[in-house]
């Protein structure tokens, strides 16, 4: 079957359930992707009335992680008198692994959240795409048999499929949402996820200079937007570090030393929690590809403390526990 | 601080410069290492006294920002030193502070800091004779790397 016959299958899918839902009155509200305004996006949508659901697409732009816009945070999903609404949301593999990481931490409750469960076959790396075409502007782009076509004014382009994904969706494993109670539509099991990490370990055989030379390229040209924080699902903190001035840990410029602070910090609050989704790197209005730190909190994660992010909701999160028999080859010791 | 290092934009130069001593920073434990560094002190063992001290009520009190601060306001090198696991004052702020080392150890390292660099160690109120040694290694380890120049930051 070709993508484009799967993405049509999962966006039927999508609305059957969503009419389901919303006709049965088992929730108030479907979240779900919409068209977007410009080419190789979509957007968020809220939907609370039945004849609406045919606004629910279902492609391979939906790279917003839509487990950022829930109650508590979204005060629209909260009633006054009834408390939380009832919501349905559409749910690719990453949105799933978010919305039960969100559980562990107690930010949601997924009794009042059904999972439209679909199987994800890949998220366009629209950043990329654009580098490639540059300066021309691009106006329609649509994906067939295994290409990516993009249309302009007197240009056609195309680039395959399989390579033109995000980095992280190439590695992905959790293509359809980890089973919970709520879980409508297609869920998966998941006990333990096998990675090798060989991209990162590719990586970390380069010297440290090789290393500080490529990190620094890759972020010289972060402005400090902080969108990568802003569309990150699990980036909810009230008083982020980078807002806070007391105390002034590090400024708030573009210095070099100051983006890396930016970026190594963020990456440590990410540390087994980070669910891979790569909105972060989908939003970066620089094209910054923040995927190899994402695939590096992976791999730590998981070979130190044997963890996946938001794959079992009753496993504690590792940088909340602690064990006696913690590897600690790192240590100084006496000779 | 010594300006001189800090200013010397040719390499070479530094290294050649043998009495060059890094300045290093350590963050010990109010409990254990501060009391070891006492011993050592009162036992007049040696150790090198580019070293300064912070005192930390816990290990489990160490913020990365910490050391990230430490090291972009120019430290050469920083060690953390606190009570052994299982030793702590307050029963496991160093074993909560340990996964949280060993995880910023391992992404300085993946950002391109140095090994070396950021030292971490345990030392009991007992052992002065260990914390003079391994302070003693922690800084042969950061005089190898030379002055700090990845992190620090450029006014
Ligand atoms: S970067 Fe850290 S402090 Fe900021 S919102 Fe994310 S988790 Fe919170
Ligand atoms: S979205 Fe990009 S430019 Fe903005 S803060 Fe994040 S990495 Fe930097």
């Amino acid at each position: 079957m070709g993508i484009e016959e799967e993405n049509q299958k999962i966006e039927k899918s999508i609305r059957d359930i969503a009419r389901d839902l919303l006709k049965n009155k088992e929730v108030d509200v479907i979240i779900g992707y919409t068209e977007g305004t410009v080419p190789l996006s979509t957007s968020p949508i809220i939907i609370r009335d039945e004849k609406d659901v045919d606004k629910l697409v279902w492609n391979n732009f939906c790279y917003i992680n839509l487990a950022k816009y829930l109650a508590p945070r979204m005060p629209q999903l909260v009633d006054p008198e009834k408390g939380e609404l009832k919501v349905g949301i559409v749910t690719k593999g990453c949105v799933g692994r978010a919305l039960i990481q969100l559980a562990i931490e107690k930010q949601i409750n997924l009794d009042n959240v059904k999972i439209i469960g679909i199987p994800c076959n890949g998220i366009v790396n629209r950043r990329r795409i654009e580098k490639e075409i540059g300066e021309k502007e691009i106006l329609e782009v649509s994906v067939s048999e295994d290409n990516i076509i993009v249309k302009g004014k007197n240009f056609e382009e195309s680039f395959p499929f399989s390579e033109y994904i995000n980095e992280l969706c190439k590695q992905c494993k959790i293509k359809s949402p980890p089973k919970v109670d709520s879980c409508v539509g297609e869920c998966g099991e998941y006990e333990s996820v096998f990675d090798e990490f060989n991209d990162v370990k590719e990586f970390e055989s380069k010297t440290p200079d090789e290393k500080w030379e490529y990190i620094n390229d890759l972020l010289s040209t972060c402005t400090r937007c902080y969108a990568c924080r802003e569309a990150c699902p699990m980036c909810y903190c009230n008083l982020c570090f980078v807002d806070q001035n007391k105390p002034i840990w590090f400024g708030k410029t573009t210095d070099q030393t100051e983006i890396l602070m930016f970026h190594l910090i963020r990456a440590m609050h990410m540390a087994g929690r980070c669910v891979a989704c790569g909105a972060c790197s989908s939003v970066c209005p620089v094209g910054i590809d923040l995927n190899l730190i994402t695939r590096k909190l992976e791999q730590m994660v998981k070979e130190r403390y044997n963890f996946t992010s938001g794959i079992d909701i009753d496993k504690f999160p590792p940088m909340m526990d602690f064990e006696m028999e913690d590897e600690q080859e790192f240590m100084l010791e006496e000779d | 601080m010594s300006k001189v290092v800090f200013e010397t934009e040719d390499e070479e130069e530094v290294k050649v410069d043998k009495d060059w001593k890094p300045r290093i920073l350590a963050f010990l434990c109010n409990w254990c290492s501060y009391a070891g560094a006492d011993l050592a002190g009162v036992s007049r063992i040696q150790y090198p006294a580019t070293v300064r001290v912070v005192r930390v009520p816990c290990t489990g009190r160490i913020n990365p920002f910490f050391i990230l601060k430490a090291l972009t306001d120019g430290w050469d090198g920083v060690v953390v030193s606190g009570c052994h696991p299982g030793d702590c004052h307050y029963i496991s702020g160093n074993l909560v502070a340990r996964r949280r080392f060993a995880l910023l150890n391992e992404l300085l390292e993946f950002f391109g800091i140095e090994p070396g660099r950021v030292n971490f160690m345990w030392a009991s109120a007992a052992e002065g004779e260990r914390f003079a040694v391994l302070i003693e290694k922690a800084t042969e380890r950061v005089k190898k790397l030379g002055p700090n120049k990845r992190f620090l930051k450029k006014w």
